[in-house]
This record gives structure tokens, sequence and C-alpha cells, in this order.
């Protein structure tokens, strides 16, 4: 193995971090503020994927379509927030659980319903599409990178948003003890409303920028919801930095695990059952992570209420 | 008015009878899937069969159409329900192998025919054939087997391989090297479900191969050839047509333009019977059609044939009239060998674009008159 292939597979288990921290960042949110298992949250990415390239086709920008992506996606996680999931705070996990495993189901219709059963179109926009070289000669895909650019960019933004601001000083507040601050005059109501359209912007947002370089297709959502459930396991429920630093976590072994688990194993046997071995083995290594981690943090690397 | 109504009815009714006396009713259950991800291919099995028995004018064949959403144990379930309470003589339509492992062996041993529009696992071509059960499509192999032949033709000494981890993948890398003779640069599995290929792709830079296989059905395909295209790799693809069908083109975009991939049909196929699927196919449901609803017409088609000839309740008797395939393909050839998969060219398509649409042409034929591997080992 070269350097440059090395090279190349942490930029792309960054890539896939970065993504996953998008996803993961909203669904920790909402469980550390509201103390809700979002199933749906999948849903909002898909929605955010579709709604950007149905934008994108019709006016021919795709700027554009991320921009009505995040739009649609928070107002639909507002609506769903106020008819839904706010009879559900009170309820047990078993509920909540049933009742956004519904709301997946009926995403996954209406999704059809209005944009027909075919994966859509979604490319990137023209000047990131190619590969750019990177100091030391190694291509690499221009819009891996901005998304790896744009992901921590958010990242830096929403450490800000959490730890500078009153809305911020609100949901760490919420996290503590909810009656207090409702005791001490703050709209409770509303700042789950605010607190779960971030989230679903978020993830409506990473399924726009994924969308490009993905099939736009119905259930796009639920795979990394999966990933993202891990990564918040991982890093602690609640906290925004755990979920950074394990979805970076996730990414990298994720990614190091598919290339390297089979160049190990044809060490030791015939190259095609290498293949197959190193590949089973290698989609159970963040699962593995996740079980050692629990092992010796039960709580997750960052908790939130440490 | 109503006793009046009934009684023209019952009238109409008898003189149809009379005049259809020759061609017993048939009742055809479709299981195909027409929710969640995989549902374009279903829609389209769906739509090709029903075009076939709309054109026919042929009132004597009932078909109902029940959705598994991809998933077996519902197939299984619709089955029963179709044998048992329907009561339906013919079954057809399943589109994953999984499935139809879940559902054929039974159905067939209860008597029923089973007509498939796709899914021909090597277990039902081999020991497991049933003179039941008849695959209209290919056997799973054909495809690969074609894109292995297709890389010695085009001169590819070295192939990077790569398919999903599960069993119709292993049987696809196992098709592609039975006919490639060629060096493997490397052999890799992905996971099912798989949307993001970077570490494959940069394996792939990294590899030194002059030609690439990828079978990579549906979605999975779509996100491949994104990232592929955006990496800036040179290396030309070449795959089984699952994943340059006409729906899943319009996804991929110019990243597809110019690829390479093996096929029973073809749009452009030129025979009368094609022209004609073709153009009714677009003026029916305002769409280009895919490989999936070829083989869903066909066999619409190859049902109504045999019912010209026989009746489905002399079991012995329609079988031979199956056998016999005495209809118009759309495929230029088509027979059954003696494990009843198909006999048949494999061609090769490129992906090209026509105005707006992405679409394919054929290039090649990879292999004539093609059988299967396994019809030594069916016994019947």
């Amino acid at each position: 193995m070269t350097v440059a292939l090395f090279l190349e597979q942490m930029l792309n288990g960054l890539q896939l971090g970065v993504m996953l921290f998008l996803m993961a960042a909203g669904l920790t949110l909402i469980f550390g503020v509201m103390g809700l298992i979002n199933l749906a949250h999948g849903s909002l990415f898909m929605v955010g994927g579709f709604v950007c390239a149905a934008v994108a086709a019709w006016s021919g920008s795709f700027w554009l379509g991320l921009i009505a992506s995040l739009a649609a996606a928070a107002a639909l996680g507002a609506l769903v927030e106020i008819v839904v999931i706010r009879r559900l705070y009170d309820r047990d996990h078993l509920d909540q659980v049933l009742a956004t495993f519904a709301l997946v189901l009926m995403f996954s219709e209406g999704v059809r319903f209005v944009f027909g059963s075919f994966p859509l179109y979604l490319d990137p926009p023209a000047f990131l599409s190619g590969p750019v070289t990177l100091p030391g000669g190694l291509p690499y895909p221009a819009y891996r990178l901005a998304i790896i650019i744009a992901g921590l960019a958010v990242a830096a933004g929403l450490g800000l948003l959490i730890s500078r601001t009153r809305l911020g000083m609100q949901i760490r507040a919420g996290e503590s003890d909810r009656e207090m601050i409702a005791a001490l005059g703050v709209d409770i109501r509303f700042l789950y409303t605010v607190v779960f359209a971030l989230g679903a912007a978020l993830a409506g947002f990473a399924g726009a920028l994924v969308g490009a370089i993905q099939s736009v297709q119905i259930g796009m959502g639920e795979p990394v919801l999966i990933l993202a459930f891990v990564v918040i396991v991982i890093g602690g429920i609640g906290s925004i930095r755990g979920a950074l630093i394990a979805a970076l976590l996730v990414g990298v072994v994720d990614t190091m695990g598919r290339l390297l688990l089979p160049m190990l194993l044809s060490n030791v046997m015939h190259a095609s059952n290498a293949a197959g071995v190193g590949s089973a083995l290698a989609s159970m290594l963040i699962y593995l992570l996740m079980a050692a981690v629990l092992v010796f943090k039960p709580k997750g690397l960052f908790p939130a209420n440490a | 008015m109503k006793k009046l109504i009934l009684g023209l009815t019952t009238a109409v009714s008898v003189v149809a009878c009379v005049a259809a006396a020759s061609a017993e009713p048939v009742k055809v259950g479709m299981i195909t899937t027409l929710s969640g991800g995989g549902a374009s291919l279903g829609i389209d099995s769906r739509d090709g069969f029903l075009l076939a028995i709309k054109q026919s004018g042929n009132k004597d064949v009932e078909v109902i159409v029940e959705d598994d959403a991809q998933k077996p144990d519902l197939a299984v379930q619709l089955a029963d329900k179709l044998i048992q309470s329907d009561k339906v003589d013919v079954l057809t339509g399943i589109v994953w192998s999984n499935l139809a492992m879940a559902v054929v062996p039974s159905a067939v041993a209860q008597g029923k025919f089973y007509l498939s529009t796709n899914a021909a696992p090597s277990q039902l071509a081999g020991a497991g054939c049933n003179p039941n059960y008849f695959s209209v499509s290919y056997q799973n192999d054909n495809l690969h087997e074609a894109a292995g032949e297709y890389a010695n033709a085009a001169g590819m000494k070295k192939v990077f391989i790569m398919a999903p981890n599960y069993p119709a993948g292993k049987d696809s890398l196992s098709g592609f090297k039975r006919f490639y003779k060629g060096e493997v640069a490397n052999e890799i599995y992905t996971q099912l479900g798989q949307t993001d290929y970077a570490a494959e792709i940069a394996e792939i830079r990294a590899s030194g191969a002059d030609g690439v296989f990828f079978f990579l059905p549906g979605g999975m395909g779509i996100s491949f050839m994104k990232q592929y295209a955006g990496a800036g790799v040179e290396v030309p693809l070449i795959g089984p047509a699952f994943s340059f069908d006409q729906n899943i083109l319009q996804a991929v975009g110019d990243a597809a333009l110019g690829v390479k991939n093996t096929s029973t049909w073809s749009k452009d196929l030129d025979n009368e019977a094609n022209k004609g699927f073709v153009a009714a196919y677009q003026a029916e449901y305002n769409r280009l059609p895919s490989i999936y609803a070829a083989q869903g017409y066909d066999t619409g088609n190859l049902l109504l044939s045999a019912m010209a000839s026989a009746s489905v309740t002399d079991a012995d008797a329609f079988r031979k009239a199956l056998e016999a395939a005495d209809f118009k393909s759309v495929r230029d050839k088509f027979s059954f060998g003696p494990n009843h998969h198909p006999i048949q060219d494999i061609y090769v398509r490129e992906v090209i674009k026509e105005g707006d649409i992405y679409t394919n042409k054929l290039v090649d034929t990879a292999l004539t008159d093609r059988a299967d591997a396994y019809v030594a080992d069916c016994k019947m």
C-alpha cells in the first residue's frame, strides 16, 4: 500500500465522518434536550436529498436546491414536532420508537407519492464536479473536499451556537433540568420546536450534500440513521463535541477497515476468501468499536451530564 | 331495469364463453416489488407484463398484482394467499433472487406454474430445477459471463472486480471469472446497500487495472458511477445491465456515458416484436421501457402463447406449450433449454444520450446461443 492511497483513504474517512456528524448532531441534540428517540431523522435526510434534487432540476442551480432543502427540512421538522412529537415527550421510549417508526413509513410513501418511485438525478455544481490535485500530487474529488470543509464549518458554527448564544444557553439548561428552565420563564415548547427544526435542517443539509454523489432514492436515510445512532452512543448521548469526535472516529475506522482487513487477511488465506471474510469483518468493525467503548465508558466518550 | 341488465350480462357472458370455449381462463398471481427502494424494477416488470395482456385483448387472463415490498416473509405470505384463497394457476413477477428462493420451491411443489420475469438463481437452474418452473429472463450468471467474455474481446488484461457481499454478488464474480481469461487485479466485496465507494475507488486507482467490472444493482450503481466520475479515474467500466436500466441512467446522468454493459435486450434490437413493444410501451406509460419491462412483456406473451394451444387444467399439455416458447420475443432469439432456462444471445450495449434522455445502444454481441452453466445438473 502506498502513502498516497493511505492519505486518500484518511480523507475519505474524514468525509464520511463529517457527513455522519451532520446527522448525529441533530439526533443527539433532540435526545439530549427532549429525551426523545427519533427514528424519523433518516426521513428528514431523505427529504433534504429529494427537495434539493427537485429544486436543482427545476431551477438549474444546485445552490438554490441546497437552500431549499435546508428550509424544507426545517419547516417539516417544525411541523412534525408540533403535530406529532410534542405528544410523545411524556411517553416512554417504546411509544416514541413506535410513533417515529410510523413516521418513517409515512414519509417514505409520501415521498413516493410526490416524487415518484424512480431515483432522482442530482449532480454537484460544475466547478466541484472533477478531481483537484492536492499537495503531493494526489488527485481527490473536489466535491468531497467541499463536504469536509462545509461539515467542519457547520460543526464550528454549532459549537459557537451552543456555547456562546442565548439559545445555546437555553438548550444546555434544557438538557440539565427542563422543569427549572420552564419555571424561569423560558418558553419550553417553543425551544423544543426550535431544537427539533435545527436538527431536521442539519439532516436535510446532509441529505442534500450527499445526494449529489449518491443515489437520491426512497429509503436512503435509514442506513445513515443506524450509523448516526452508533455515533451518538459512542460519543455520549447529548454531547455535540462527543458526536463530532465519534463521527470522525467511526468514519475513519469504517473506511480504513474496508481497506486494510481484506489486505491483512490475504496474507493468511486465499485472496478470494480474504475478500469475502474481510468485507464481512469490516462491516462489523464499527459495532465492535461501539461495544469496546461501552465496556470502558458506559456513557460514551463525552457524556453530556458528566 | 336491474333484472334486464343482469339478463343482458348473463347472455353476453354465455356468448363469450361459447366463443372462447377452447381457452380455459387463467388466473395469474403477480408478486413483485412496488414499494421501497427497489420499486422501479417491479413497476416495470408489472407494466411490461400487463401491456402484453392488454395488447392481446384476451379476456381470459385475470391478473392479481401484489406488492412484496422486497421482503421475503411478505412474499411467502402473498404466495400462500394467492394459491390458497385466490386459487391462481400461474405465479410470476418476483424481482429478487432471495425472494424467489423463498417462494418458488413451495409454489411449484403445490403444482402451480412459476414464470420468472427476472430472478433466476443458480439453485433453481441446476439440481433444484422443476418441471413447472420457467425462467423467461436469463440465468443469473449470464450477464456476468458475457461481461467476462467482452473483457477478453476488448483486450483487458488486468481487471478489478467488485460486487456486494451476498449470494448474487458471489455468483456474479464467479460468473465473470468463468469466461474472463486475464489476470484479476483485485476482488472486492462491498456491503449490500452501501452508498459510499470512496474507499473502493481509491483502491481501483492504486491497483493499476486496465478495466473494472462491477455488479451493483439499483441505487448502489448510481452512487458508484457518480463518485467514480467525480474521482477522475480513467479506467473503463463494464457491468451487467442491472446498473444501466432506463430508470437508473436518468439519475446517473453524464457519469454513465460511454460505459459498456451486457444485456439480453436493448431497445434498439432490430426486430418487429421489439419495435412494436417499445412504441406501445411509450404510448401506454409515457416512458422508455427497461430490461425488466422487456422481460415482463415476454413473460406475458409466453403465457398467452401457451394458453392458445393448451388448457391450464391439463398441466402436462400446458407445460409442453410453454416449453415450445411459440411467441415473438422482443429478443431476437429465444428458446428454452432442458432446464427451462433461456438459450439466447447476450449483447453489449453502450450508454449514450439521445436528446435529453440517457439510454443504451447496441454495440456488440458477447455470447451467442448461451444457455447456462448449471444445465447438466438438472434432472427432470
